[in-house]
């Protein structure tokens, strides 16, 4: 066997992982920190993808189209999430389950929209040209789009912890996150911090969705293969916790592709599954806990 | 608490219904899809003994229809081939001989006892690993529905086993019955609906049983019915096994019914649609999930007939609004405008279960 | 706890009696080996009324759902060829009168919307599916009631029916074709990308038996499931392999992630061309640049210049719904609404026997965009032109090759000794 053999599904799975973590990202922060189940979180992802083939009708050079659509496809997926907090989830944050059915019901009502909205058959993202090409990594040529998946997951990683972690509006979240009525007692708006919140999550989903826009078709379905196994990955990293998020994206992506590696595509997709449903059965918690009884 | 006869008395008025009046108003086809919605009505009945009494979101039952309906499909599919190796399993392998998973299915009893033993077991292993690690709330809604998903790709990457994507079908007789005729078919109607009355019958009399009772207690305070001395992890172990093989037997009736299954019967969308009639109809209520898993399959018959599109849209909103407003389903509706109508409520009230899961949650 | 479950036994034993007495009082039915003429082997009586100036016909699409992204087109087309025929006098100067149903993308839908159709609505005749598993899911249906059904997608052949008409190509009018096109350009080594269900994986099958024969070495096979984009850890692998052509039975927007994991990779046109099966005119743009310079099979192109064809893409292009470009899926669906029209005309009834025996009797042909195609009576499939179309920059396809005349269908490919005449037979034994 080459060193390519076994390097190649390591890469790729690093890149799978990376798009896994962009879109279990917003998710660790609606479901991790706000306790919502956000099924929609996928159609989200979708309206990013959507987001970035309007701007490319606007900016047609492809080159500077996919920069410009991330800021755009963060804001677009943010505000559609910031409607659904105001319109639907405030009501709902002391049922948390049931907030899994609502977004059930939202993303059916997105998707069947953006099937009549758009071309049936999806529409074109096109890939910016200076990412043609390959990087030669021991005898692989890796491919550069999948570096730049990689490279956004850590530029979003990166900027949302320093969000989280230095400003005082991160703070409030994770005050609010660790004891609500304590953080409401010291003057904080909860209710502010629990739609910045949802905002962002969503809006991550959307970057999420350029991401996927490069990889795949832009189509209504497309939101609907990444939803479970996000949910997965945020379950199996442990609520609440980023690292752990990255970790398990991480180690998905590259079991998946290792599996695709050995035996066939569809076979990878049910031993990845099983592989982290084995593991939240040993270790419900997740890979790391935080300091609460939350929901596990 | 209601009175036990007004409920027996309902249960039986449905009986009449379904095996006595149905058969004979109903055209073929419309008697054919109410057997279709009785299948989805059986399961659903389980779903609201796990989740509406027991709290426990249940997103994978599709796994365990799936036993059910492919125990029986493989039985009938045998039973059609005659000693012919199925005809979809000849091009992929002509000279290979049947899996041997498929050849105990050639017996009728074997098949029976499949359909009630295979579900109870992955239940009750799956349920005992994760309630007794005390797996609840979100964790157990995305576990379940995982299963499913990984279910129906293995189901539908198999094709020379399973028959893959388009799944069993062609289905000639049913226990030495020929399907094709109309006795027959009535035959298996009332067998289907005659299950669903008995499920309603089983889960009225756990209801009102000082099990019904712990399991309300479990789902609203886990942690004081745990102080008190029971163990909520067999509690709920065995309401999850109940629904399971209820879900499971909806699954092998499906099959002589309809004719076809497809892992897209069994996966996460088919998951769903299955919760969204209990939730329609009212979860806790004894009769809300039958009746609201009636509801959808005659909403997607019909109106998905004379308008596609707008179906998606209005059972998309029916989630959002029914979940919204009216958490409890239909079934409360007469309770509520009761109760508005005596006091006007600006303030609408939480639903039951909203303070153990606010405890669960904001702890 | 002991008395409940007592009283719970005595209610299960209840309902148990009650079950069971029901099955003994229906149980009357034919049971297997018994059956009559009367029971099991007659179908029911047609409800079909021709009386009055209208014909009811059932279309059946997913409308709703992941198929949607394709068979809202094939909708649209059996919509405007029935509009058509109707502003032209009808059939047997009977009105068209539609029933439009979804299919939902879900087989067992299928399954029950084609028999509301002919036992509820009474249709004379159902157009439309699109996957095979929907057809498999129509077929036992439209055998049972007698009805007819008119499919018009290209599929993976080993299939006939008395009550299915095949409009779309069989093997040997798609796959056979494109592998004469590989063996003719040389092609030494082939990898084979399909999605995980029935059509690829029989193509596939039948793909290996004819490379063997003509000493073309399968490099590769990879599957992934029809719903999921992502064909990165695949195309390593077809990297690695070094094929000279890839064989793609990829159906869907999967097809996207296929393609542009595979440009990712660094192959290309020039260096590893692909030869699909599932991409037409339809379906090309929403794959961007990245997919020009690629071939298709195909039987119908929109760049066919036929005597018909231009006429088919004006009166499209100026439907009220119409996407502006034509493909294959779509003109076979286009076809077997004349072709039914032709067939009801030589039968001179919409009854299904006499249609049956019309099409067996006559020969029924008509003037379609790809040219004149010619019903087979015996296995209800039409002849067609093999076609291989390289994509251009504007998602048209230049023609680059063409069979020298139209292929006849051949479902069961009994005129190719390479096909094992025990799979054959065993096919056969099994479909009766």
């Amino acid at each position: 066997m080459h060193v390519d053999a076994l390097i190649a599904p390591l890469l790729n799975g690093s890149a799978q992982g990376a798009l896994l973590l962009l879109a279990a990202l917003g998710l660790s922060l609606t479901f991790g920190q706000m306790g919502v189940i956000n099924m929609a979180h996928g159609e989200f992802l979708m309206i990013g993808a959507f987001a970035a083939y309007l701007v490319q009708q606007v900016i047609t050079a492809s080159d500077l189209s996919i920069p410009v659509a991330l800021p755009v496809a963060f804001v677009v997926a943010g505000l559609f999430g910031l409607l659904l907090e105001v319109t639907i989830i405030q009501w709902m944050y002391r049922r948390p389950l049931d907030t899994l059915l609502v977004t059930v019901g939202v993303g059916l009502i997105l998707q069947q929209a953006a099937l009549q909205i758009f071309p049936s058959q999806g529409v074109p993202v096109e890939k910016p040209g200076w990412l043609d090409g390959q990087l030669n990594i021991l005898g692989y040529e890796w491919p550069l789009r999948q570096l730049f998946t990689i490279l956004l997951a850590t530029v979003c990683v990166a900027a949302l912890s320093a969000w989280l972690k230095y400003t005082s509006f991160g703070r409030r979240i994770r005050a609010t996150v660790h004891n609500r009525d304590l953080a409401e007692t010291s003057g904080i708006s909860t209710r502010t911090v629990d739609r910045l919140t949802f905002f962002t999550g969503s809006g991550l989903a959307g970057v999420a969705g350029v991401a996927a826009s490069l990889i795949g078709g832009t189509n209504s379905q497309m939101g609907a293969q990444y939803i479970i196994p996000a949910f997965l990955v945020v379950a199996a990293g442990g609520i609440g916790q980023l690292k752990g998020t990255i970790i398990a994206a991480w180690a998905v992506g590259v079991a998946l592709s290792y599996f695709a590696y050995w035996t066939t595509g569809s076979l990878a997709q049910v031993l990845a599954f099983i592989l982290v449903i084995v593991f939240l059965q040993l270790r419900p918690q997740g890979l790391f806990t935080v300091r609460t009884r939350s929901l596990a | 608490m209601t009175k036990p006869w007004i409920s027996l008395s309902g249960i039986g008025a449905f009986a009449v219904l379904l095996l006595g009046v149905a058969p004979f108003v109903l055209t073929d086809h419309w008697l054919n899809n109410l057997g279709k919605y009785c299948c989805w009505a059986i399961a659903a009945v389980g779903i609201g003994l796990a989740w509406g009494r027991g709290g426990m979101l249940v997103m994978g039952q599709g796994v365990f229809f799936a036993l059910g309906a492919y125990s029986m499909a493989m039985h009938l599919t045998l039973e059609t081939a005659g000693d012919r190796i199925p005809g979809f399993m000849v091009l992929y392998d002509p000279l290979a001989p049947l899996p041997a998973f498929w050849e105990p299915f050639r017996s009728a009893g074997f098949t029976l006892l499949a359909i009630v033993v295979l579900p109870v077991v992955l239940a009750g292993v799956l349920g005992y690993a994760l309630f007794k690690r005390r797996v609840k709330g979100a964790y157990f809604a995305i576990l379940t529905q995982a299963l499913a998903v990984a279910l129906a790709i293995l189901i539908s990457s198999t094709i020379r086993e399973t028959g893959g994507d388009t799944g069993l079908s062609d289905f000639k007789y049913f226990f030495g019955y020929v399907l094709n005729d109309p006795a027959n078919k009535l035959m298996v109607y009332l067998i289907a609906a005659g299950l669903l009355v008995v499920c309603l019958l089983a889960v009225w009399q756990l209801y009102r049983s000082r099990f019904g009772e712990l399991l309300v207690a479990t789902r609203d305070a886990e942690e004081r019915v745990r102080f008190l001395g029971y163990d909520p992890a067999n509690v709920k172990l065995v309401a999850f096994v109940v629904s399971a093989l209820m879900a499971s037997i909806g699954g092998a009736m499906f099959v002589p019914i309809v004719g076809i299954i497809t892992p897209a019967e069994i996966g996460a969308a088919a998951s769903i649609m299955m919760i969204a009639g209990v939730a329609f109809g009212g979860r806790a209520s004894l009769f809300g999930p039958a009746l609201g898993a009636m509801a959808v399959g005659w909403g997607q018959s019909s109106l998905g007939s004379t308008w596609p599109e707008g179906w998606t849209y209005i059972l998309g909103l029916l989630f959002v609004v029914v979940i919204l407003f009216l958490p409890n389903g239909l079934s409360s509706l007469p309770a509520r405008i009761a109760a508005a109508r005596r006091k006007p409520d600006p303030q609408p009230t939480p639903a039951a279960p909203a303070a153990a899961v606010l405890e669960e949650v904001r702890s | 706890m002991s008395t409940t479950s007592k009283r719970l036994r005595t209610l299960m034993a209840t309902g148990a009696i009650g079950t069971s007495m029901a099955l003994v009082l229906a149980g009357c039915g034919a049971k297997a080996g018994e059956e009559t003429a009367a029971s099991a082997a007659s179908p029911a009586a047609s409800c079909v009324d021709t009386s009055g100036s209208t014909v009811k016909l059932g279309f059946l699409n997913s409308l709703t759902g992941g198929m949607a992204i394709s068979e809202k087109t094939v909708s649209n087309v059996l919509h405007m060829a029935a509009d058509e025929i109707n502003a032209a006098g009808g059939i047997l100067g009977k009105k068209i009168e539609y029933i439009q149903e979804d299919g939902a993308t879900d087989w067992p839908t299928f399954a029950e919307k084609t028999e509301k159709l002919l036992t509820q609505d009474c249709v004379a005749a159902i157009f439309g599916g699109w996957t095979s598993s929907s057809r498999k899911a129509v077929k036992p249906v439209v055998e049972k009631n007698n009805g007819l059904f008119f499919y018009p997608v290209q599929y993976e052949g080993l299939e006939s029916s008395p009550n299915i008409y095949y409009t779309g190509a069989t093997t040997n009018q798609q796959i056979i074709p494109a592998m004469d096109f590989l063996a003719s350009q040389g092609v030494k080594k082939l990898f084979l990308a399909g999605s995980d269900y029935v059509f690829p994986r029989t193509a596939n099958a039948i793909i290996k038996l004819y490379a063997a024969k003509l000493g073309i070495e399968i490099v590769g096979e990879e599957y992934v499931p029809l719903d999921k984009d992502d064909w990165t850890s695949q195309v390593a692998k077809i990297v690695a392999a070094k094929p000279d052509f890839i064989f793609n039975t990829i159906n869907g927007s999967s097809n996207v992630g296929f393609i542009k994991a595979y440009y990712d990779a660094g192959l290309t046109a020039a260096t590893t061309p692909i030869i699909s099966v599932s991409i037409a005119e339809e379906e090309a743009p929403a794959m961007g640049h990245e997919v020009s310079g690629q071939y298709a099979s195909w039987n119908y192109f929109q760049s066919l210049k036929t005597e018909t064809n231009p006429k088919f893409i004006e009166s499209w292009k100026a439907y009220p719904s119409s996407s502006g470009v034509t493909s294959d899926p779509m003109e076979a669906a286009y076809i077997s609404m004349y072709l039914y029209k032709a067939l009801v005309e030589a039968a001179g009834s919409f009854d299904v026997d006499a249609v049956n025996a019309a099409a067996k009797k006559n020969t029924i042909t008509f003037d379609a965009p790809e040219g004149k195609v010619t019903l087979d009576g015996e296995n209800h499939h039409i002849s067609k032109p093999g076609h291989i179309g390289k994509i251009n920059s504007s998602n048209q396809f230049d023609i680059v090759w063409a069979s020298d005349k139209f292929i006849e269908p051949d479902p069961y490919l009994e005129g190719y000794d390479w096909f094992p005449a025990d799979i054959r037979k065993q096919l056969v034994d099994a479909a009766g």
